[in-house]
C-alpha cells in the first residue's frame, strides 16, 4: 500500500463529498433554467455557494465559482489590472513578491509582455516572507494591484496578509490573495481581511478537482475573462457545475483537522534521521501540513525516485515542465544556491495521514538520502 | 536485474523496455530531458527534446505497466554534446553528436546515476548485440537487422559500460518487425517516424544553426595550387568530401567536379580539388578505446574492417596501435586496403572483426593516398 505524503498537491476526496457528488450527478436541470427542475438545481447550487462562503467568512454573492485555483488567479489579477487601467487612468505597476506560485508568476509576466504591465518584484526574506518595508516604499498611485500568497505552497511560510492589506488600503490599492495552499489550514475571514479578491480550490480540501472559487468583494469590480450568458455577476459566464459545487460545499463545511502533530513528527523525525537536512520556511509561522527540507549533496528528484520505489509519494515542491524538476524559484528567491535548491523535498500530510505513514517515510528516508548522495550531481557536472 | 529503460518516446526504446520486462527484469522507464527549452511540440520527426516525445514515452510506459520518470540532463547535454559540437565545427572538424551523447550522457552520466541509484543496467532501443564469450567477457556486435545496425555509434563503449548495457532489439531481423510488435502491444508510437539528423537542430538546417552560433564570414575557396576559385559564406558550413553547394564560378582546369578537401577555420578558407585527392591511405587517432576486452597485443597488426560513418560501408583494413612518429603518445593506426575518401578529422573510425566491434578512435591525423601539392 503506497504511503501518500503529497497532500499539498491534491488531497483525497472526502467520502462525504464523493457521496454528495455522485448523488448530485443525477440531478436534472440547468441552474439557469426557469422551470421547476432548473430551480431545484439552482437551489442546490446556491446552498453550496453559501457553504463555501461561510467557510471563508464571505457572503454568497462574493463567491464566483471557477474551474480551479489557476482560473481564479487569472481572473483576479487580469481582471483587476484591466479594471484599474482604462482610457483615462494608467496604473501599470503590479506589486508581487518573489517566490509566488507559477499561476501568479506566469499571469503577471503575460501582462508585462502583452498589456504593458510593469512588474515590481518584492524581495522576500530567508524564510520566503515578504519584506513589508519594501512593499510600503513601493506603493503609490500608479499601482494597479498587489497580489500574494497567504501561505507559500512550497515552503509553507505564512505571509502577513493583514499588514499587506492595511498598507495597500492606505493607497487605495486592491489586494488579491492566493489562498489555494492555505485554504483549510489557516482561518480565513474574507470580510475582515480588507482583500479585494481571494482564490481557493476545492481539491485541496477534499472536494473534487475542476472547481474552485474566486471571492470578489462586493465593493470590488473587475473585468471578466469569459463572456457569455452573464452568470455569476457577469464575472464568469458559463453553465454552472452544480454537482461539483455541491461536493465542494460538503468539503467546505467539513471540519479540517489540525495536522500540527503529524507535521511536527515528520519535522522532528527528519532532523533526527538526517541531521544535515535543513528545514526551509518559517519554523513556527508555517502551514500545519507542510514539512520542507533541503538535503545537502542530494538531488531532490533522486530522493523522490528512491522514495517512490519504496512506495512513498512525496514532492520536490517545485513546478515542473514536462516532468522535469527545475531548481525552485522560491528557494532561489530565499537566497539559496542552485545546488542547495536542487536538494529540496516537500512532505505534506493530510486528513488520511496516519502515524504509520510517517513511520514508513522516516524508515525509508536514511537509505534514500545515502543513495541519493552517492548519485549526487552526476547528471549535471562534466566529469572525468 | 533492476533495469533502467531509457525511453526517448520513439518506437524502438518502447519495444526495448517491454522486452526487458518480459525477460523478467524489474524495469523503470526514464526519459532524458536534453533540451533547455522543453516547451516545444514536435514539428517533424525529432528524436528527443520535446514535450510530445516525453508524453509518448510515458504512454508507452503506462501500457507496459512500469514506473516512469523524466531526468534532466539538459545542462550536461549542452556542455558535453551541443557545445562540443559547436567547438568541433569551429575547429574545422566534423563531430558525431549522437556518438558523443552515447559516450558522455547515455552510457556515462545516465549509467553512473542509474548504478548509484541501485540499478544494474541501462537498456536502450539501439540496434546492436551484446554477446558474452566463454570467459564471461562481453562483446559488442552488429545487429541482426543490418540496415538498422547502430553498433557504429556504440563503438565508444568500454568493457565496463558494456557490462551494464542491454540492447533488447539486437536480434530482431528488421525494423518492420519492431513496428509490428509495437502495434500489437498497443503503443501509440508504432508508426511514429524515425528520428533523423541531429536532435537539437529542430529543422535539420545544420548550416543555419551553426551560422547563428559561430557567426559566418565570407571567405575564399582555393584550389590545390592556392589560386582563389570562389568565395563562401562561412567555412564551418563545409565538410570534407562535399561536392554540392560550392557555387564555383570557374570550372576546374580539367573540367571535372571539385570536392572540399580541407576546411581551415583559422583563415576561414576552404580548399577544393579533384576527387582522388580525397583518397586516404591511412587514418589514425590518439583518442581510442576497445569495446570490451582489449587485444592481447595491439602492436601486432589486426585484419579488420573500418567504418567511418554511421551508414558507410565497412572497408577492409589493417589496424595497429603504435607510438606516434614524433610525439610521446600511442595512436590507433588504420590502413584501409582500398583508399577511404571523404574523411574529416573529428570523425570516428570504428574497427570491426567480423560482426564484432573491436574498438574505435577519433580521427586526428590522415595520410593522403596520392601526392598532392597543398
Amino acid at each position: 500500500m503506497a504511503v501518500y505524503l503529497d497532500h499539498a498537491a491534491t488531497t483525497p476526496m472526502l467520502p462525504e463529498a464523493i457521496t454528495a457528488y455522485t448523488a448530485a450527478l443525477t440531478i436534472v436541470g440547468n441552474p439557469s433554467s426557469i422551470h421547476s427542475q432548473g430551480q431545484n438545481a439552482k437551489r442546490l447550487l446556491e446552498e453550496a455557494r453559501e457553504q463555501v462562503a461561510a467557510s471563508l467568512g464571505a457572503e454568497p454573492i462574493e463567491v464566483i465559482l471557477t474551474s480551479g485555483g489557476t482560473e481564479s488567479i487569472n481572473l483576479a489579477i487580469k481582471g483587476l489590472f484591466w479594471e484599474r487601467n482604462t482610457a483615462e487612468v494608467s496604473r501599470p505597476r503590479i506589486l508581487v513578491p518573489r517566490g509566488e506560485h507559477h499561476a501568479t508568476v506566469d499571469v503577471v509576466e503575460w501582462l508585462e509582455t502583452f498589456e504593458h504591465a510593469v512588474i515590481d518584484w518584492l524581495p522576500v526574506d530567508a524564510d520566503g516572507r515578504i519584506v513589508l518595508s519594501e512593499l510600503s516604499a513601493r506603493l503609490g498611485p500608479d499601482v494597479a494591484l498587489v497580489t500574494l500568497l497567504i501561505a507559500n505552497n512550497e515552503v509553507g511560510t505564512l505571509q502577513p496578509v493583514a499588514e499587506v492589506a492595511a498598507l495597500a488600503a492606505g493607497h487605495g490599492v486592491p489586494v488579491h490573495a492566493d489562498a489555494v495552499s492555505a485554504y483549510g489550514h489557516v482561518p480565513i475571514d474574507f470580510r475582515a481581511s480588507g482583500l479585494a479578491a481571494l482564490s481557493v480550490s476545492a481539491h485541496k480540501i477534499g472536494g473534487p478537482l475542476g472547481i474552485g472559487a474566486l471571492l470578489v468583494a462586493r465593493t470590488a469590480t473587475l473585468v471578466p475573462l469569459i463572456h457569455g450568458g452573464g452568470q455569476q455577476r457577469q464575472l464568469r459566464s458559463g453553465t454552472q457545475d452544480a454537482p461539483a459545487a455541491i461536493a465542494f460545499g460538503v468539503a467546505a463545511r467539513h471540519p479540517q483537522p489540525s495536522l500540527v502533530r503529524l507535521r511536527d513528527r515528520v519535522i522532528a523525525g527528519v532532523q533526527r534521521m538526517v541531521p544535515t537536512a535543513v528545514l526551509r520556511g518559517d519554523a513556527v509561522n508555517r502551514l500545519d501540513n507542510n514539512a520542507h527540507f533541503t538535503f545537502p549533496g542530494c538531488q531532490g528528484d533522486s530522493l523522490l525516485f528512491l522514495l517512490d520505489s519504496a512506495g512513498i509519494s512525496v514532492s520536490t515542491g517545485s513546478a515542473c515542465q514536462a516532468g522535469v524538476s527545475q531548481p525552485s524559484h522560491v528557494l532561489l528567491a530565499m537566497g539559496l544556491s542552485e545546488d542547495v535548491a536542487r536538494g529540496a523535498l516537500r512532505i505534506t500530510v493530510g486528513h488520511t495521514t496516519t502515524d504509520a505513514d510517517v513511520d514508513a517515510f522516516l524508515a525509508a528516508l536514511p537509505a534514500a538520502v545515502a543513495r541519493a548522495q552517492r548519485a549526487g550531481f552526476a547528471d549535471r557536472r562534466v566529469g572525468e | 536485474m533492476k533495469v533502467l529503460a531509457a525511453m526517448s518516446g520513439g518506437v524502438d526504446s518502447a519495444v526495448a523496455a517491454a522486452r526487458a520486462v518480459e525477460a523478467g527484469h524489474e524495469v523503470v522507464g526514464v526519459h532524458l530531458a536534453l533540451s533547455r527549452m522543453p516547451g516545444t511540440l514536435r514539428t517533424g520527426s525529432r528524436g528527443c527534446c520535446t514535450i510530445e516525445d516525453s508524453m509518448d514515452a510515458q504512454r508507452a510506459a503506462n501500457i507496459i505497466g512500469i514506473p516512469y520518470y523524466v531526468w534532466d540532463f539538459s545542462e550536461r547535454f549542452k556542455l558535453d554534446v551541443v557545445d562540443d559540437f559547436i567547438a568541433e565545427y569551429t575547429a574545422g572538424r566534423t563531430p558525431n553528436p549522437c556518438m558523443r551523447c552515447n559516450e558522455r550522457i547515455k552510457f556515462a552520466a545516465l549509467l553512473e546515476k542509474a548504478l548509484d541509484l541501485g540499478f544494474d543496467a541501462v537498456a536502450t532501443g539501439h540496434y546492436a548485440t551484446i554477446l558474452t564469450d566463454a570467459d564471461g567477457n562481453r562483446e559488442l556486435h552488429r545487429a541482426a537487422a543490418w540496415a538498422k545496425d547502430q553498433s557504429y555509434v556504440l563503438g565508444v563503449l568500454t568493457a565496463q559500460q558494456l557490462a551494464h548495457s542491454m540492447f533488447p532489439l539486437g536480434a530482431t531481423p528488421s525494423k518492420a518487425e519492431v513496428r509490428a510488435e509495437a502495434a500489437a502491444r498497443g503503443f501509440s508510437v508504432a508508426n511514429k517516424p524515425d528520428s533523423h539528423d541531429i536532435c537539437f537542430i529542430p529543422d535539420g538546417d545544420t548550416r543555419g544553426w551553426l551560422a547563428e552560433r559561430v557567426g559566418a564570414e565570407r571567405g575564399v575557396i582555393r584550389d590545390l595550387d592556392g589560386a582563389v576559385v570562389g568565395t563562401h559564406e562561412g567555412a564551418h558550413a563545409f565538410t570534407i568530401g562535399q561536392r554540392k553547394g560550392l557555387s564555383l564560378g570557374v570550372p576546374g582546369a580539367d573540367g571535372r567536379p571539385r570536392f572540399v578537401l580541407e576546411v581551415k577555420p583559422s583563415s576561414n578558407e576552404v580548399v577544393v580539388g579533384p576527387r582522388e585527392a580525397l583518397d586516404l591511405a591511412e587514418i589514425a587517432g590518439s583518442r581510442f578505446s576497445w569495446a570490451g576486452l582489449a587485444p592481447e597485443d595491439a602492436s601486432i597488426p589486426i585484419d579488420c574492417e573500418v567504418q567511418i560513418r554511421a551508414h558507410a560501408d565497412p572497408v577492409a583494413a589493417i589496424a595497429v596501435v603504435r607510438r606516434h612518429a614524433t610525439e610521446d603518445r600511442l595512436e590507433l593506426v588504420i590502413r584501409p586496403t582500398v583508399p577511404l575518401n571523404g574523411v574529416s578529422t573529428g570523425q570516428t573510425a570504428v574497427v570491426y572483426v567480423g560482426t564484432r566491434v573491436l574498438g574505435q578512435c577519433t580521427i586526428d591525423r590522415t595520410v593522403s593516398a596520392v601526392e598532392v601539392s597543398a
